[in-house]
């Protein structure tokens, strides 16, 4: 059962790799699919039943295929994206792996572990999930749907086409396809 | 269902915290690497799964249904940023024609 948690893991950390280093933002989006399914994995083996059905919906049903439609919709394929400097990505990547040994020794020491008998795998069922949210934490749950509604709201908002006025940005220096 | 839970003890709680840092890592990485915005967006997606894997890990070994309703209103609130920043997205790409974050540098000064 261990390996199939390195499994898991090889395939996550492989796709996340593959959505950073991808060139096309179509193959980031289904390497991200490929991480996310995989960390839905993740939670069934940790037996949190309740938030691998809600990830699998939530984020591969609707933010993905959102995030998709989009890249599609505006065509981004056609642009080909300019890479920053060498320095810069350099330095990116320095910062991560900087990142990675900062969160790793903060962890090392003084990392207080819960006792054995804390463990309790059934917590992640959705009766005790139902519970834990409709009773502590109701307020939260209600406010969340008028965060929702704000949100809806804003992205009609935002995304409505009005041609009145033009925010007049510096045009692209990427070259751009014009036959597609 | 009792194959499951034995299953779970198997896997240490160290391999969680590592694999989580790992992700949010490459995720800070690649928001710092990339120029088109919406990897930047999948990038700072990333970055917020490794966390929720971290919490969905440490509230199974505490015990705890708190940790896991946590993750459940980040991935509400995930929903909404993305709702929203796929908007400014379109319109950026409506009216600055590019989504290239070097354009995007009025906000600086």
């Amino acid at each position: 059962m261990l390996y199939l948690f390195y499994l898991l893991a090889a395939v996550s950390i492989i796709a996340a790799v593959v959505v950073v280093a991808a060139r096309s933002p179509i193959n980031s989006v289904i390497a991200l699919v490929v991480c996310f399914l995989s960390i839905a994995g993740h939670y069934v083996l940790l037996n949190a039943q309740f938030l691998a059905m809600v990830h699998v919906i939530v984020y591969t049903g609707a933010i993905l295929v959102l995030m998709l439609f989009v890249i599609m919709l505006l065509n981004m394929n056609a642009t080909v994206e300019q890479r920053k400097p060498l320095a810069v990505r350099l330095m990116a990547v320095v910062t991560g792996g900087m990142m990675l040994l900062v969160l790793l020794a903060a962890t090392r020491q003084g990392l207080a572990l819960p006792a054995p008998e804390a463990f309790n795998p059934g917590i992640g069922l959705v009766r005790n999930i139902g519970m834990s949210l409709f009773q502590d934490f109701l307020v939260p749950f209600e406010v969340s749907s008028v965060l929702f509604l704000s949100a809806m709201a804003g992205a009609m908002m935002l995304a409505k086409k009005d041609g009145t006025e033009d925010v007049n940005l510096p045009p692209s220096s990427e070259p751009r396809d014009k036959a597609a | 269902m009792d194959n499951v839970i034995t299953a779970i003890r198997v896997v240490p709680l160290e391999h969680y915290f590592f694999l989580s840092f790992l992700l949010f890592s490459i995720g800070m990485a690649g928001a710092l690497l990339r120029r088109n915005i919406i990897i930047v967006i999948m990038c700072l997606e990333l970055m917020l799964n490794s966390v929720n894997l971290l919490l969905v890990a440490l509230s199974a070994f505490h015990g705890d249904p708190g940790g896991q309703v946590m993750v459940f209103f980040i991935m509400l609130v995930a929903a909404a940023e993305v709702t929203v920043g796929l908007a400014i997205l379109v319109q950026l790409k409506r009216n600055a024609d590019g989504v290239d974050i070097n354009q995007l540098n009025r906000l600086k000064w």
